[in-house]
């Protein structure tokens, strides 16, 4: 195992951006820093650490604690290091006896009102009050403060009215007031770094304390979203990760990155041995910036949970009990099976289905497994079901699938059109540093059914929201497209140099129609038709334009058409290929990203080639030693309708549940249970396992090396910290099965395997596990023409040359509402529960949401006798669930909305199996629903969970 | 193959030719047929073909000029 140590020094306060640069002398010394630095920062570049508590490198300096003052020549008093700013010919002394008198005198005051329990404090060792104590040589307090805010009892036995007990509603952190010193730091973390405001500083003076929003909230009823951004920046034991409490101090720590969503967040996972003691962001990473949510920072014990199966199990039919047996055995009757069915029903018989959520190498395996051994190219992954429509509309376009961005262009963009995406809850730390840019004065327009945070929070406010009914993205993109050019507000420039002119002609000729108009469409959409072209007009015209959309856009039977159209208004507005700008995908899952580029779909080898092209199949072809089938491979909806015609019969199905997560579940399970072989490898006995006949034990992100490629093409490395629970990292149970079947691969390490990645791959030619290590992240390209990786996509030209337009004619999806089923129900997620809910949901963050509920418009619900809280049957055409209702005017009169976290739902009993036109990929966010009340479980939950709980029983192994 | 695959084969044809109706007319039967080569594995593909070489039923009539183009798969 190797650790990595990184020296993570604080510099009390932020990196300044200034290229003008100031020479400056301190202690002595001379140094060169851009202006603007604080004195404190350019001290510690030299090494100097001027004491400090209310200063932190995360946070704008506020200079209340003055316990950082310095000297400087020709100056009076003593500054606050942290808020003076360094200006040229300053001589400053950080360290007299004036000095340390001073600071001697301001810990004083602190200790004085501050529990003297540093042995048996939670923060021991790891607290910024008693390293400061330690730094200005406090050798004893001369005062007993009468009044004091940690004694629960005053000397006479009355009650302290200054004593607050500790908070412990939050189930990762407690808020312990008696070791507060108001340094404010957790105030600022909350406000600058996460964005929510959900603490504030009350009362005045002696008085002042930190409290959750109103007097009686406690962490838990606050507005807070549980980041854990102020308990990192908690210098003493006040807000404190409960797992130090439990465990104590951590002894060393090992860089990875965050399992759960598509900003791929870096974090420390601090180790004391081999358990896990905290998540810290980490500082450097370049996706997060030393931020994270509630999933990456706490929501890992799902890792260490009950529920998850160690050992391999297998049974004949899915009707018997399962049978743990020993990894040999497994993989035998595995491999005889499959060899069995390929025998009888032809290579073409069997498939794969590849994870977002395993690394790029475990994927990258497991579509070998199905081109190489099998000899097919059946393989397909989750990314089907929320991002193919990107691949296949800036492929179009733009020439690549790649998202145009990093994270970090945000911060100059100007204008932000958000469509079909929640950041706030799907993307959390990229919507904290949306909010960052928002409230420093950039624009943000909303295209969304439903009134999501960002329409409305604190300190944000959209300039626009567009709320559209759901199924009508297309039209809405076309109209503001209409608006761009009928009023000559595109970038003609722009247009005649980087696109083909004479597309744009046939383009523009077609989007000026009037029957695009936001007139003429407005009855359609349900977006006002000035609302509409006022959001055109400032997206057009108001500087930097960037678009970030989610399955709001890809998941419709249009999902390839709208991005089609968002990138044409990218194109039409000039916003493409420098910063702040751009067309920016914002992937669901960790891995969603990296599994598209590692070849999971059926027509293209890895790196998005074709497997139609001769040249492409050589190059696998003469490393791999076999010949790779030239036709495209089944897709799941696909693999599903042809087992159940009878031709497809087994399936190696890594780290993904399609049957709780993909849609029209009775379509899904009548295909799984028409298969003769499935292996499900994943770590618990997921929904889809309740069809398996093998189940392979997964490993944990913590368990295994690899990598995750986020949303901004950010490979990440993901590194081992703690041996795998179950015996194998998920890539060697891969390689033992394939082996199993005859394949003779002879991977020691997937460093070895990101070797083979980047030989068959041009565009991660550079990439290798040193590279890695040397640069903590490359963003593909990386090759000789871009050693160092590519953050910005189409700087001097469009990969595929031209930009290409391409018209977006609206069509209606079939999927109508009618009388029996007048309501629109559009689904997404919420920030404390992660896609299917299999790891969150065992995890403390069911606290927040221990139930997927139904919203619905009080109009609607009133119609229906439909009470807040109670019990409704959700019907579509495909089937009937039910759930709670909440009331709410979130969404719109005629719009439901509802999140898929729970099994027990069953969200996609009711969804239709209507799909892009284009990819497949399933229409989640329109069916037409009836809701009526209702008095519980449907007879179709009823009728699962007996299945279920009669599938997952297991004999003990004799 | 049941009627079941049928409509669906018929469905998901369609929804492309919608796309594809939008261009130019040339541009448009060649761009269904190289998204049903690319995208569509021979099983369906097959199945495809037992729909046109019945009349096509159901077909939009831009999908029936494609189906020259498209690759009719080898027998496996
Ligand atoms: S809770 Fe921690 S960070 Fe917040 S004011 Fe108190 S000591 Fe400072
Ligand atoms: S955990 Fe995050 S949201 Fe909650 S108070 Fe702390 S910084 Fe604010
Ligand atoms: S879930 Fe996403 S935003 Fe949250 S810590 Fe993980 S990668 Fe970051
Ligand atoms: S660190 Fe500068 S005033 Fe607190």
């Amino acid at each position: 195992m190797k650790d990595f140590i990184i020296p993570d020094r604080d510099f009390g306060t932020p990196a300044a951006k200034s290229k003008t640069m100031v020479t400056l002398t301190i202690d002595g010394f001379d140094i060169t820093v851009p202006e603007g630095t604080s004195i404190m920062r350019a001290a510690a570049e030299i090494g100097i650490t001027v004491p400090k508590l209310c200063a932190t490198d995360s946070i704008d300096a506020f200079g209340s604690c003055r316990l950082c003052l310095v000297e400087i020549e020709g100056r009076a008093g003593t500054p606050a290091s942290c808020t003076t700013p360094v200006a040229p010919g300053l001589k400053v002394h950080t360290q007299n006896a004036k000095l340390k008198q001073l600071r001697r005198g301001v810990m004083e005051l602190y200790i004085s009102d501050h529990p003297l329990d540093c042995l048996t404090c939670s923060a021991n060792g790891d607290c910024e009050l008693q390293d400061m104590a330690g730094a200005v040589g406090l050798r004893d307090v001369r005062y007993e403060a009468v009044e004091t805010h940690f004694k629960a009892k005053n000397t006479s036995g009355e009650a302290n009215p200054q004593y607050l007990p500790k908070d412990d509603s939050n189930p990762y952190f407690s808020y312990d007031p008696a070791k507060c010193i108001v340094c404010s730091r957790c105030v600022r973390a909350c406000e600058e770094v996460q964005g929510t405001f959900a603490l504030t500083i009350e009362g005045r003076g002696f008085d002042s304390r930190i409290s959750f929003g109103a007097k009686t909230d406690t962490a838990i009823t606050s507005d807070c979203v549980s980041c854990g951004a102020c308990v990192q920046a908690c210098p003493t034991a006040t807000l404190q990760e409960k797992s130090i409490i439990e465990i104590g101090t951590p002894e060393r720590s090992v860089i990875t990155t965050c399992a759960y969503c598509g900003v791929g967040c870096s974090f420390k996972a601090e180790m004391r041995g081999d358990e896990l003691v905290r998540m810290v962001p980490y500082k450097h990473g370049k996706a997060n910036r030393g931020h994270s949510c509630v999933k990456g920072r706490f929501a890992y014990g799902y890792a260490s949970h009950k529920d998850r199966i160690l050992s391999p199990m297998i049974r004949d039919s899915i009707n018997d009990p399962w049978k743990e047996v020993s990894w040999p055995e497994a993989m035998e009757f595995a491999a005889n099976r499959m060899n069995g069915l390929i025998a009888k029903h032809g290579r073409h018989s069997v498939g794969v289905i590849t994870s977002s959520r395993c690394t790029n190498e475990e994927t990258f395996l497991v579509q070998k497994l199905t081109r190489a051994v099998f000899q097919n190219n059946n393989t397909d992954t989750c990314a089907r079901v929320c991002h193919s429509p990107t691949g296949y509309g800036l492929g179009q376009t733009f020439g690549t699938s790649a998202g145009t961005q990093d994270f970090d262009s945000v911060e100059e963009t100007d204008v932000v059109i958000l469509i079909g995406a929640n950041p706030t809850d799907g993307h959390p730390v990229f919507a904290s540093r949306l909010k960052k840019r928002l409230r420093a004065g950039a624009k943000l327009i909303v295209v969304d059914p439903r009134r999501i945070d960002l329409v409305d929070s604190a300190h944000i406010k959209a300039a626009h929201h567009l709320q559209l009914t759901p199924g009508t993205n297309v039209a809405v993109v076309t109209a503001i497209a209409h608006t761009i050019v009928t009023e000559g507000l595109f970038d003609e420039e722009f247009i005649r140099t980087r696109c083909d002119w004479d597309e744009f002609q046939d383009y523009a000729a077609f989007v000026a129609d009037p029957r695009h108009s936001p007139e003429a469409t407005q009855l359609l959409t349900g977006v006002k038709a000035e609302e509409l072209r006022a959001a055109a007009r400032l997206f057009a015209r108001g500087g930097n334009g960037a678009i970030y959309y989610g399955l709001g856009v890809t998941e419709h039977s249009q999902g390839s058409t709208t991005v089609i159209g968002i990138a044409n208004l990218a194109m039409l507005t000039g916003n493409i290929g420098r910063r702040g700008v751009g067309v920016n995908p914002l992937r669901g899952q960790n891995n969603v990203q990296g599994s598209c580029d590692m070849g999971s779909f059926p027509h293209e080898l890895p790196g998005y080639r074709h497997v139609k092209n001769d040249s492409v199949r050589e190059v696998f072809e003469s490393l791999w030693g076999v010949k790779i089938d030239n036709e495209p491979g089944l897709r799941i909806p696909n693999m599903l309708d042809a087992a159940v015609e009878g031709t497809f019969k087994g399936l190696y199905c890594q780290g993904e549940d399609i049957l709780q997560s993909d849609p029209d579940t009775k379509h899904v399970a009548a295909g799984l249970a028409a298969m003769e072989c499935v292996i499900v490898h994943d770590l618990f006995l997921n929904e889809t396992a309740n069809y398996a006949h093998v189940f392979f034990p997964g490993s944990s992100f913590l368990e295994k090396d690899g990598t995750f490629t986020n949303a901004e093409r950010r490979i990440n490395r993901v590194r081992k910290v703690m041996a795998p629970k179950q015996g194998y990292a998920d890539w060697e149970v891969t390689q033992m099965f394939a082996n199993a079947m005859g394949a003779g691969w002879a991977y020691t390490h997937p460093s070895q395997i990101m070797d083979e990645i980047a030989m068959l791959t041009p565009s991660f030619a550079g990439v290798n596990y040193e590279r890695l290590e040397e640069m903590g992240s490359i963003q593909w390209p990386c090759n000789e023409q871009a050693p160092e990786g590519t953050p910005l996509m189409h700087i001097d030209g469009f990969v595929r040359g031209k930009g290409k337009f391409i018209v977006t004619e609206y069509v209606a999806t079939d999927e109508k509402t009618g009388p029996r089923f007048p309501l629109l129900l559009t689904t997404g997620r919420i920030l404390s529960q992660y896609n299917v809910g299999a790891q969150t949901r065992r995890t403390e963050n069911v606290v927040w949401h221990d139930e997927d509920v139904l919203e619905i418009h009080p109009h609607d619900a009133e119609v229906r006798g439909v009470r807040d809280g109670q019990f409704v049957k959700l019907a579509s055409r495909s089937g009937e669930t039910s759930l709670k209702a909440k009331i709410t005017d979130r969404v719109s009169p005629g719009v439901v909305y509802t999140t898929f976290h729970h099994p027990d739902t069953q969200a996609n009993v009711i969804t239709t199996d209507y799909s892009d036109w284009a990819t497949n990929c399933p229409e989640y966010k329109v069916t037409a629903v009836q809701v009526s009340p209702s008095n519980g479980p449907t007879e179709w939950q009823e009728e699962y969970n007996a299945q279920a709980a009669h599938s997952r029983r297991v004999l003990a192994a004799e | 193959m049941s009627a079941d695959t049928t409509t669906k084969l018929v469905y998901m044809a369609n929804q492309i030719a919608k796309f594809f109706e939008s261009k130019p007319h040339d541009e448009g039967v060649a761009g269904i047929a190289s998204h049903i080569n690319d995208f569509w594995e021979p099983r369906m593909r097959s199945k495809f073909f037992e729909i046109v070489d019945a009349g096509g039923t159901g077909l939009r009539p831009l999908v029936l000029e494609a189906a020259a183009n498209i690759r009719r798969p080898v027998a496996a």
